[in-house]
């Protein structure tokens, strides 16, 4: 028991000082008959090297995604993390600290949570940011219950382009308070009309950028348009990499902005842990959910920062707090943030180009394939084809080729048979030029057998 | 004098030294250095990373080109190196010493988890490649699902919340997407006086009343009272178990038996199972619903506030509302349910399958520790919280007699009449070395502070924790109130200005106030 340093002597020094025989009478308040006798059901205790072997299996029977030619998007993006991040992330003293609820004794992690929060603020375009959240899809949940708090209205007006588990995830978080109502059925170039659907219970419309399909839009007009109704506007950016092209959803008009941060020093990791980004004007602060931190003073004059505005959290306000989020991503709300020091502006937008450039030059080699159609005429660095096969099937027959073709839009519309031949595609820097070279190859084999 | 800890065993008054007498230039004192934020170390042109160039093309951004300045600082390698690991010595963590924050679980957080984590089959891998390439992950889902049905007693798990109160909320989802079907839609759930804050939280984004239920004198829930609140129109029942008074509810199997007399659901609020686990199910006590706080009880580093992950195990009457998507395991494969084609589940908790990397690393502390060592770490972590119980008994005050569970629960009255509060308390810890227990929590007792060691922690540690405790009783009672009134004074940073903070809040840096 590597873990675990008490001896067998200390065990039974320990339990003469507190004046009982044995272990088990430190658990008489368990119900008679309730106290497990034997073992469970388990293995027992394995090496460390044995561990290894178990998880070496497992990851053996997995594709990683930087072994082929990768093009899955759709929320998530392999993006090349610096060496450094992770080394940073593994010291001790940001790996195993807690929440930092002593802040003299917590100023490391404090201040980078400062610091986090301003990049967000500044990519997203926004006054402020909170400390994160799980991830995107929750904080979009989120942000839908903070516009029923400002404008005390419970109608929630969704594109039909937002992520469709988004969609899901703010079903479930507003299931028991609001409406939502999801305009249009999703499709890459149809245009939607979400103001037809604001009517005066509608707290917000939630839209994103680029949008599921991957569409650049500028969402300036409809901003106006719904402030001029009272109406809030959410944006959700699930590629935070493409802020660094695209006009921020703060200078567009939103009151609200969420994001899904991973792309920024956080890996795949097969769906999480993932960190939220959250942003808004700093009117709403006090509505905010989760976590936030503050500069102060101290006793001596100095400037340090704090966890604040805790009156409107769970420990305190209980059943009247604006969220019941605890825990957020502060491992992850670190990754991003050294990577995104790292990068700096300068890298930022280099780093938004290349991917951008990436995702054109794979598109102009595609129009040229027969079977394939490029549906979208504005994208960051994923887009939508539609294909002459079946997407799903075609995915498949590339694996057998070990690429990693997309994502078959099918996978999250099973019942829409006017997606079933769809495929969105993204490139990031990690893409090479032979990667795209070879993803067009097999296409153009699988497509035309 | 040094003990084996590097610690001086010596007592010594607080006395201003050589270190403290001179300003210096830097604002530095030797190794504890002053650092500034990113934005007054570096610019908007620098970089840290060496990216290609690239060569012009044609836009496709449809004319919505960001051309303003975004004001992010950049820094170099060595720079970013150098400012991170400085903030890094100015955090408190389980690596540097024992960390008795109660209700928090800070236990040793293995690096073979964190290894195991980053094996390229395992942290490389997107959420929605085709399943064919990802078996070994779904294997290892269903993996740690059985782990957590068998040591629940429990018959289904729901894997993709994303933190025990993401977890509290599937959990309350599913009672109530249980009770809509059967058409009896109820209003109240019923919170203890002793629950997380998360809890009351939670049923009222679930839109419910909450109605608490009062404790009784020995720190557990009223039974009485409970039962008085009982009635058609109570969803559930919230009981944190074992509860936040560090104490087992005897009354547990009761509990569940009155509320499913009227046809309502027993929610546990399973944060606490590390004291239990491997010594009792759940399951054999009447629970239809517990998460599980993967970081406390499985030991993922909560890297200064999470992630978290919070499975939550489903009795049999519940099962079917679970959240999508879950893992089936096939004859020859598994694949992941992502849509509800059974119009029984509750929805979706998050995008995607949760919180895989942290369910390798409880995997990797399972796998290691094994159902007999599982065992063993709910027994030292009772045994070291009792022991810290009956060593600071005679001299701090218990409000509730032993034993207790994995963490002991005292009360301020005494520092009564010392003119030390429970904060100053706390704070006269970090000078110690030590980070304070959690204070002021649970509510039910007046200056609450709630010590847990967690079972990873040494006798030898243990016993320097006390005898750092009953010191600073000693000089309580003594009248030194300095020491605890200005304190922390070895600290980064003196005690901090949080009233000021929270009236005029200040939230980011910004350029106009820099200049």
């Amino acid at each position: 028991m590597r873990y675990l340093p008490l001896s067998a002597d200390d065990r039974a020094e320990m339990l003469g000082k507190i004046g009982v025989d044995n272990v088990n009478d430190l658990f008489v308040d368990v119900s008679n008959g309730a106290l497990l006798k034997g073992l469970v059901d388990l293995p027992t205790h394995m090496t460390e090297m044995e561990v290894e072997q178990n998880f070496e299996a497992f990851a053996a029977k997995n594709v990683a995604a930087g072994s082929v030619p990768f093009f899955v998007g759709a929320g998530a993006y392999r993006h090349h993390v610096p060496s450094s991040v992770d080394y940073q992330l593994q010291r001790g003293e940001f790996l195993t600290a807690y929440t930092p609820y002593q802040p003299e004794i917590s100023q490391g992690t404090l201040q980078t949570l400062y610091e986090f929060q301003t990049q967000v603020a500044q990519i997203t375009g926004m006054d402020v940011a909170n400390a994160s959240m799980y991830d995107g899809s929750t904080a979009c949940g989120e942000a839908a219950l903070m516009a029923r708090r400002i404008t005390r209205k419970k109608r929630v007006v969704v594109s039909g382009n937002l992520h469709p588990q988004y969609i899901d995830v703010v079903r479930s978080a507003t299931k028991y308070t609001d409406d939502v109502v999801v305009v249009n059925d999703p499709t890459v170039n149809k245009s939607e009309n979400l103001l037809d659907q604001v009517d005066e219970n509608t707290s917000c419309v939630i839209v994103q950028n680029p949008d599921f399909f991957g569409n650049v839009n500028d969402f300036t007009d409809l901003a106006d348009a719904l402030h001029e109704r009272k109406v809030l506007l959410v944006v959700v950016t699930t590629e935070v990499v493409s802020l660094g092209a695209i006009k921020s959803p703060g200078s567009m008009g939103a009151d609200i902005v969420v994001g899904e941060g991973q792309s920024i020093g956080n890996g795949l990791n097969f769906g999480g842990p993932y960190v939220g980004l959250f942003a808004t004007r700093q009117k709403y602060v006090r509505q905010m959910p989760g976590r936030l931190c503050g500069e102060t003073i101290d006793a001596d004059g100095k400037r340090g920062f704090v966890l604040t505005l805790s009156t409107r959290e769970q420990h305190i306000r209980r059943e009247k707090a604006t969220s019941n989020i605890c825990t957020n991503a502060g491992l992850c709300t670190l990754a991003f943030t050294i990577h995104m020091t790292l990068l700096g502006e300068a890298g930022y937008r280099k780093l938004a180009k290349i991917n951008h450039a990436g995702a054109v030059k794979l598109k102009n080699k595609l129009a040229n394939v027969d079977g394939v159609e490029v549906l979208n005429k504005t994208f960051f660095n994923e887009f939508t084809v539609r294909l002459n096969k079946d997407a799903a099937e075609v995915v498949e027959a590339l694996v057998e080729h070990d690429v990693i073709a997309g994502l078959p839009v099918s996978r999250l519309y099973p019942d829409n048979e006017e997606l079933k031949n769809d495929l969105l595609i993204a490139v990031t820097e990690t893409t090479s030029e032979d990667d795209i070279d070879i993803l067009v190859a097999e296409l153009k084999e699988v497509l035309n057998a | 004098m040094l003990n084996n800890q590097g610690r001086p065993t010596g007592v010594e008054e607080i006395t201003e030294t050589q270190s403290t007498k001179f300003e210096t230039y830097t604002g530095n004192r030797g190794l504890s250095q002053v650092e500034g934020l990113i934005y007054e170390i570096g610019d908007t042109q620098r970089t840290g990373v060496d990216l290609p160039d690239v060569e012009d093309f044609d836009d496709c951004l449809g004319g919505v080109t960001r051309d303003n300045e975004i004001g992010l600082a950049g820094l170099s390698e060595p720079e970013s190196m150098r400012h991170y690991t400085r903030l890094s010595r100015k955090n408190y963590a389980i690596d540097l010493g024992l960390y008795p924050l109660g209700s928090c679980t800070m236990k040793h957080n293995p690096r073979l988890n964190e290894k195991m984590a980053r094996l390229p089959g395992l942290g490389d891998i997107h959420p929605l490649q085709p399943q064919s390439t990802v078996q070994g992950a779904l294997d290892l889902i269903d993996t740690l699902a059985h782990w957590l049905k068998t040591l629940t007693g429990m018959p289904a798990v729901a894997m993709s919340p994303k933190a025990g109160a993401h977890g509290e909320l599937c959990g309350l989802m599913a009672i109530r997407a249980a009770l809509e079907a059967k058409g009896d839609a109820r209003s109240v759930v019923l919170a203890p006086e002793s629950a997380h804050g998360t809890n009351p939280a939670t049923a009222a984004l679930c839109g419910y009343k909450v109605k608490p239920i009062p404790a009784t004198e020995d720190g557990r829930v009223d039974l009485d009272a409970m039962k008085e609140a009982l009635g058609p129109d109570v969803a559930a029942i919230m009981v944190t178990n074992p509860n936040t008074c560090g104490l087992f509810e005897r009354e547990i199997i009761e509990i569940a038996d009155a509320v499913h007399a009227v046809g309502g659901y027993f929610y546990c609020d399973g944060a606490n199972f590390n004291a239990i686990v491997g010594k009792v199910r759940p399951g054999d006590l009447g629970v239809d619903a517990m998460h599980i706080n993967l970081h406390k009880t499985f030991s993922t580093p909560h890297g200064g506030g999470g992630p978290g992950a919070g499975p939550v195990v489903l009795s049999e009457a519940l099962a079917p509302y679970a959240p999508i998507p879950y893992v089936v395991a096939g004859d020859e494969e598994f694949s992941i349910k992502e849509h509800d084609d059974t119009g029984n589940s509750f929805g979706r908790m998050t995008a995607f399958h949760g919180q895989m990397g942290m369910f390798i690393r409880a995997l990797s502390y399972m796998m290691s520790h094994g159902s007999d060592g599982l065992a063993r770490v709910a027994e030292d972590s009772v045994l070291n919280a009792n022991y810290v119980l009956a060593s600071l008994k005679d001299i701090m005050s218990a409000p509730f007699e032993g034993p207790c569970m994995h963490e002991a629960l005292f009360d301020d009255r005494f520092l009564k009449d010392t003119g030390v509060s429970t904060l100053d308390f706390a704070k006269a810890m970090i000078d110690e070395g030590y980070h304070p227990m959690t204070m002021y929590f649970p509510l039910v007792v007046h200056g609450a502070m709630l010590i847990e060691p967690t079972e990873t922690e040494s006798k030898q540690a243990v016993d320097q924790f006390i005898g750092m405790m009953r010191f600073l009783c000693e000089k309580a009672k003594a009248g030194e109130t300095e020491r605890f009134t200005g304190a922390p004074y070895n600290a980064p940073l003196r005690r901090l200005d949080e009233t000021g903070a929270a009236r005029k809040p200040k939230l980011r840096w910004t350029k106009e106030e820099q200049e």
